[in-house]
C-alpha cells in the first residue's frame, strides 16, 4: 500500500545540543544530550540540588517541579522537552529571601524528619491549593503522589491546612 | 540510559513521517511509560519524536451526545472536562483513581491506552519474558504472579493490562481514531486491545508510525449513571487488583441497559459480555448480580497466588452494581 504521508521527516539527533530553559523565571542555556532528564539537568548541570531524586521511576514524587505552573515529575521529563515551558523548582518558591508561607508552615508543623521528600512535598502542597483540592477529605488523596519514607504525613497535612485557612478558603 | 535521537514535531504528518523514517522511531507523549522503560533498558528506541506540541489535546462534544477526546489530552484535564464528568462519570472516576496528580498532568490519553504492563519480569529487563523478548519464556507463570491475570491468559503471557481509563472506555464502546502511513481509520476499542495468545509482544493493531489522534466516546444516556470501583492493596496511587467499570439503567426493578467491564483481572481491559447478557431484561437484584458475576468469572484460569481474584472480582461486580441500583431507587424517578 502506498504511503500517504507527504511531509518530509525531521532530522533527529542524539548528540549534545544547546537547550534553552526558563527556570525560576531565568533563562539558562545548557549543552546536553536528549537523554538527560530534567531532574539531572537541574541538579547536575544547573546546580539546583533542591529537587531530589528518590526512585527515578515516577513512583515517589521527590522530583516534583512545576511546568507552566502544573506539577510534573522531572525524572520522567526530558530536559530538551522542557524548552518553551516555564520550569519552577523549590528554589523558586521563596520571594526575595522570604520563605513561601508553605515552607514556613512546614517548619512550624515539623512536617519532615530526614527532609529528603520535602522539596517535592512543598511543590505538590502549593500546587494542591492552586488546584482547589485542599478540603480536609481531599488532601491525603491529592498528596498521594509524594511518598514520605519518614511518614511525616499528619504534620504535612497540618501545614497544608494552616496555609489553606490563612488564605481563607478550602 | 542509552542514547537516543530526539525530534519535536508540530504537525501530525511530520510526526508520522519522522517516526516512519526510522524503524526504531517511536512517539513520545507524556513520557511516563516511555522514559521510565527506556531508563530500565526495557525499550530501546533509536529516535523519540516528541508529539506534545501537536494540536490534539482538546475534548469536544459530539453531535450524538458523545465526546471526542484528543489523543494528547492529559488525564487530569479529561477527568475535569465538563462533558466527561457529567455525561461519563465512569471515565472521570477511572482517571482520578489512576496514578498520581503529577503523573496525570503529564500523561496523555493515547499514551494511557499504549502503556506497557507492570509485570516485574517484563520491567527487570533480564528475566525470561515473551512480551519483551519473544520466545524466551514467561517467568511469571512459575514465579511471582499475585497481580497477574485470570482471564484472557495464554501459556505465553499472563500479564494484566494496567490501564484504568481503558476499562471505562471499553465499557462505553469507545472508538480509537488513528492516522498513519495508510491514512485514517477508526478501531472499536475492544478490538484495539489484543489478547496475548502466541504473540504477547503485539498488544494493539497500530502499525509503525500510526498515531492515535482521538478517542471517541459515543453518546449513551445510561452512562450518566455510571461508576468505577477500584480495589487495590493501598487506598491510593496503586494499580488495581480488581476494578469494575459499570453503567446501568434500571426501570421498574428491571435491568433496561447495562455496560460492564473489568480491570486488573485480564490481559486486556475486559468487557464482561457474559454478565451483561445474563442481566439484561432481568431483575436488578443482588442475587442476579451475583449469578452474572459467577458466569463471567467461570472461565477464569487462576494460578496459586492470584486465585483470590476470582472471588474478589465477583464481589466487586456485585458491590458496584448494587450501588448503582440503590442509587436508582433513591433517585426515585422511575
Ligand atoms: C508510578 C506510576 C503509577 C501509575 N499508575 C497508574 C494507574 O493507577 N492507572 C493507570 O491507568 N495508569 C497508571 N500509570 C500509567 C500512566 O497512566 C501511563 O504511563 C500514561 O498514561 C502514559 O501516557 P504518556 O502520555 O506518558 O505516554 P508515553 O510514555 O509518552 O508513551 C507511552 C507509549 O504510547 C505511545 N504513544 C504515545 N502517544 C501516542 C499516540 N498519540 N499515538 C500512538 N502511540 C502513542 C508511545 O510511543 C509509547 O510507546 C502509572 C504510571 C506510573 C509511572
Ligand atoms: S506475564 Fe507476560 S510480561 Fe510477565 S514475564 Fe510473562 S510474558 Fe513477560
Ligand atoms: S525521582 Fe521522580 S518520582 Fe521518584
Ligand atoms: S521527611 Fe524523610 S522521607 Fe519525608
Amino acid at each position: 500500500m502506498a504511503i500517504h504521508v507527504g511531509s518530509p521527516p525531521l532530522e533527529g539527533t542524539s548528540k549534545a545540543r544547546t537547550v534553552a530553559l526558563t527556570v525560576n523565571g531565568e533563562g539558562v542555556e545548557l549543552r546536553i544530550e536528549p537523554r538527560v532528564s530534567l531532574l539531572d539537568a537541574l541538579r547536575e548541570h544547573l546546580g539546583l540540588t533542591g529537587t531530589k531524586k528518590g526512585c527515578d521511576q515516577g513512583t515517589c514524587g521527590a522530583c516534583t517541579v512545576w511546568s507552566d505552573g502544573r506539577r510534573v515529575l522531572s525524572c520522567l521529563t526530558l530536559a530538551v522537552a522542557g524548552e518553551g515551558h516555564e520550569i519552577t523548582t523549590v528554589e523558586g518558591l521563596q520571594d526575595g529571601g522570604e520563605l513561601h508561607p508553605m515552607q514556613a508552615a512546614f517548619i512550624a508543623h515539623d512536617a519532615f524528619q530526614c527532609g529528603y521528600c520535602t522539596p517535592g512535598q512543598l511543590m505538590s502542597a502549593v500546587a494542591l491549593l492552586e488546584e482547589g483540592r485542599a478540603a480536609d477529605d481531599e488532601i491525603a488523596e491529592w498528596m498521594s503522589g509524594n511518598i514520605c519514607r519518614c511518614a511525616a504525613y499528619p504534620n504535612i497535612r497540618d501545614a497544608i491546612r494552616e496555609v489553606r485557612d490563612a488564605a481563607g478558603g478550602e | 540510559m542509552r542514547p537516543f535521537a530526539y525530534a519535536r514535531a508540530d504537525d501530525v504528518d511530520t510526526a508520522i513521517a519522522t517516526v516512519l523514517a526510522r524503524p526504531d522511531g517511536e512517539f513520545l507523549a507524556g513520557g511516563t511509560t516511555e522514559i521510565d522503560l527506556v531508563r530500565q533498558d526495557v525499550l530501546r528506541p533509536g529516535l523519540l519524536v516528541d508529539i506534545n506540541d501537536l494540536p490534539l489535546d482538546r475534548v469536544d462534544d459530539l453531535p450524538d451526545g458523545g465526546v471526542r477526546i484528543g489523543g494528547l489530552a492529559r488525564m487530569s484535564d479529561v477527568a475535569e472536562a465538563p462533558g466527561v464528568a457529567e455525561r461519563f462519570p465512569v471515565i472521570s472516576e477511572a482517571l482520578l483513581q489512576g496514578a498520581s496528580p503529577q503523573l496525570r498532568t503529564m500523561a496523555s490519553m493515547a499514551g494511557n491506552l499504549c502503556q506497557r504492563v507492570r509485570c516485574g519480569y517484563f520491567r527487570d529487563a533480564v528475566s525470561p519474558c515473551n512480551k519483551r523478548d519473544p520466545g524466551s519464556g514467561c517467568a511469571a507463570i512459575t514465579g511471582f504472579h499475585r497481580g497477574h491475570a485470570v482471564l484472557g491468559t495464554s501459556d505465553k503471557c499472563i500479564a494484566t493490562h494496567p490501564s484504568d481509563a481503558a476499562v471505562a472506555l471499553v465499557a462505553l464502546d469507545a472508538v480509537v481514531r488513528t492516522r498513519g502511513p495508510h491514512g485514517e481509520r477508526a478501531v472499536p476499542i475492544d478490538e484495539f486491545f489484543l489478547l496475548p495468545g502466541d504473540t504477547p509482544e503485539r498488544e494493539h493493531p497500530l502499525e509503525h508510525g500510526e498515531l492515535i489522534t482521538a478517542i471517541d466516546v459515543p453518546g449513551a444516556a445510561t452512562a450518566r449513571r455510571s461508576s468505577y470501583l477500584k480495589v487495590r492493596d493501598r487506598a491510593s496511587y496503586e494499580f488495581a487488583l480488581v476494578s469494575v467499570a459499570a453503567a446501568m439503567d434500571v426501570r421498574y426493578r428491571t435491568v433496561a441497559d447495562i455496560r460492564l467491564a473489568l480491570g486488573g483481572v485480564a490481559t486486556k481491559p475486559w468487557r464482561a459480555r457474559t454478565a451483561e447478557r445474563s442481566l439484561l431484561g432481568g431483575p436488578a437484584t443482588r442475587e442476579a448480580f451475583a449469578e452474572a458475576a459467577r458466569r463471567e468469572l467461570a472461565p477464569a484460569t487462576p494460578l496459586p497466588q492470584n486465585e483470590f481474584k476470582v472471588e474478589l472480582a465477583q464481589r466487586a461486580i456485585v458491590r458496584a452494581l448494587t450501588a448503582l441500583a440503590d442509587g436508582d431507587e433513591e433517585g426515585g424517578t422511575r
